[in-house]
């Protein structure tokens, strides 16, 4: 937010995402993350004269997945077209890229912004391209070193209009699109190693105007978060300078992660000539009736269509569902459980509860998970069916069971003797120590603080190693209080 | 002159070439002949006519996804002017991609 608030940001973002294809957008050499450096490169990636490209059908299908799950318009006709520009890290001189024909138009991401407040943000195009390689300008004191593997990597570029309009709705939007590319299992994802990179064109306005301040580029945030940071800091910085009568100057500024600043990077001295033009190594891509409806068709569940199922199908609150769609992984693990138990309600709260915590604590992935859904399900009906009690199921058998994943529930209640005892003598007698334990508790229960139930059922479940049943403890308790 | 020396010396560092003196005169001109000839093509009429862009109607044939690694690092690495064993090797460039 802008402290004086009297500015507006106007914030546009463009989104470069890495397609999890096999090999690249025009060679067929590996795009396999982490391999020894220039191991992964071919004559066509390094541009050698007198090579040809040929595009990746799984590039193409997956660029036009995203389109699809967008809602944007699928351009038939596709040309390439060659940007031209010098740089070590770009073997041709040019990269292959997208002008006119951008294989989306159009479309929209809806976001939800922390305050539930709902928006649409317009998209402007999305189009197709190949990755950079890699320079590595630290590592010696002359030379810059470069790697090749990445360079050709099949890549979209996504563009939004200058829809967004502060730190919380770039957060939100560049979520989104993650969430949906992870789902669409087109990329991982992953800021940090640059699988999905996001720059933003953020200026800021009086409020009320029409017109556009001068805009900053502002790049190198590998983090949703910091992609929110450096909006925030770029628009106080722009804020700051028109408060005291400055000019705003249109360069590329580089965010520091550490210091949460962004700092100038380079002026822009006019347009940058990309002299763009058709590439003539590659004919036009036609999409055809066919190829849609194919891909339509290998298209997995988007997460609103998800949404909406969890909630009629399974009487899920809102809440639930979508806190279990915001990870494909989760959802497909709550799928599994209630494909064996009608407990929907009780297998969200397990999913998002203890076993969420599990994983958190030990920074693990859900399919990374010990346990299965079937083993989760078991759970759920030993508490149905009243052999155990939640407490002792979330507190005492889910961490044996995560100590020997090998066993079922069941066996492991009554090798751990973790039934729940209903036999009333057994908590009656229990009752009547913990009663006999406190009773001053007891004369302060009778003289009306009734609260203090709490403490006694509390002790009574203790003593019992959590085998009692805590609604019938209840009961006991009141019961042998009023009575005495 | 509608090639002015400037606009020579924008193109040649655009395509990182150098020209001074003598050959940046014999480069105007050069480019102010390509340029009169290029506006005799502006006297055509295209009204309604598609732009040619493509030689012929061919269209592309996507290639299946599969991995082919067809030369090592080594050979990758073998017509480099300057490499180490395992990086190709090129002087600082301090200023951003232009």
């Amino acid at each position: 937010m802008i402290p004086e608030s009297k500015y507006e940001a106007v914030i546009g973002l463009e989104i470069h995402v890495q397609l999890q294809t096999l090999s690249k957008a025009f060679s067929s050499d590996s795009i396999e993350y982490g391999a020894l450096p220039n191991t992964q490169v071919s004559p066509i990636s390094l541009g050698h004269p007198g090579t040809l490209p040929m595009h990746n059908t799984a590039a193409v299908h997956k660029a036009i997945m995203i389109g699809l799950a967008l809602n944007s318009e699928i351009t038939r006709f596709n040309r390439y077209a060659r940007k031209n520009y010098f740089y070590a890290d770009l073997p041709k001189g040019y990269q292959i890229t997208q002008f006119d024909t951008p294989l989306c138009v159009g479309g929209n991401v809806d976001i939800k912004l922390s305050n539930g407040e709902e928006k649409s943000i317009r998209l402007t195009r999305i189009h197709m391209e190949e990755d950079t390689g890699k320079s590595m300008h630290d590592q010696d004191m002359y030379d810059t070193l470069v790697d090749y593997n990445r360079a050709g990597t099949a890549l979209i570029e996504i563009v939004s209009e200058p829809d967004i309009r502060t730190g919380d709705e770039a957060y939100a939007f560049v979520s989104e699109i993650r969430r949906l590319v992870r789902y669409l299992d087109i990329c991982d994802g992953n800021m940090e190693e640059g699988s999905l990179r996001c720059d933003a064109n953020v200026s800021i306005r009086p409020i009320g105007s029409k017109t556009f301040g001068t805009k900053v580029e502002v790049k190198n945030m590998n983090s949703i978060s910091n992609v929110k940071r450096a909006i925030d800091f770029e628009i106080r910085r722009q804020a700051e300078i028109l408060d005291s009568a400055g000019l705003v100057i249109g360069e590329t500024r580089g965010f520091n992660g550490l210091a949460g600043t962004t700092f100038s990077l380079r002026k822009k001295e006019g347009v940058t000539d990309y002299r763009y033009f058709p590439e003539p190594d590659l004919p036009p891509t036609v999409i055809t009736d066919e190829m849609l409806v194919s891909v339509r068709a290998s298209m997995p569940e988007l997460p609103r269509v998800m949404f909406s199922r969890f909630t009629a199908n399974y009487g899920l609150s809102d809440y639930d569902a979508s806190v279990l769609i915001d990870d494909k992984h989760s959802a497909q693990y709550f799928e599994k459980i209630v494909s064996h138990t009608q407990q929907y309600k009780q297998a969200a709260n397990w999913v998002t509860g203890p076993i969420r915590g599990y994983l958190n604590e030990n920074a693990l992935g859900i399919e990374e998970f010990v346990l299965t859904p079937t083993q989760i399900a078991d759970i759920l009906s030993l508490i149905e069916e009243g052999i155990i009690n939640h407490t002792s199921a979330t507190q005492q058998l889910f961490p044996k069971l995560l100590d020997t994943p090998n066993k079922m529930p069941r066996e492991l209640v009554d090798e751990l003797g973790l039934t729940t005892v209903k036999d009333s003598s057994f908590i009656e007698d229990l009752i009547r120590d913990v009663l006999g334990n406190f009773p001053d508790k007891v004369q302060e229960y009778k003289n009306g603080k009734v609260g203090l139930i709490g403490l006694f059922v509390g002790e009574v479940m203790k003593k019992s190693q959590g085998k009692a049943d805590p609604k019938s403890t209840n009961e006991l308790v009141r019961k042998i209080l009023d009575e005495a | 002159m509608r090639i002015t020396e400037d606009k020579v010396r924008e193109l040649a560092k655009l395509a990182r070439l150098q020209f001074e003196g003598e050959e940046l005169t014999k480069m105007q001109a050069d480019l102010e002949n390509i340029l009169v000839m290029c506006e005799k093509l502006n006297g055509v009429d295209t009204e309604g006519k598609e732009p040619l862009i493509y030689m012929g109607n061919q269209q592309t044939t996507l290639r299946e996804d599969r991995v082919i690694q067809e030369i090592s690092k080594e050979e990758a690495l073998k017509n480099a002017p300057k490499k180490d064993s395992d990086f190709f090797r090129v002087p600082k460039v301090i200023d951003g991609n232009e």
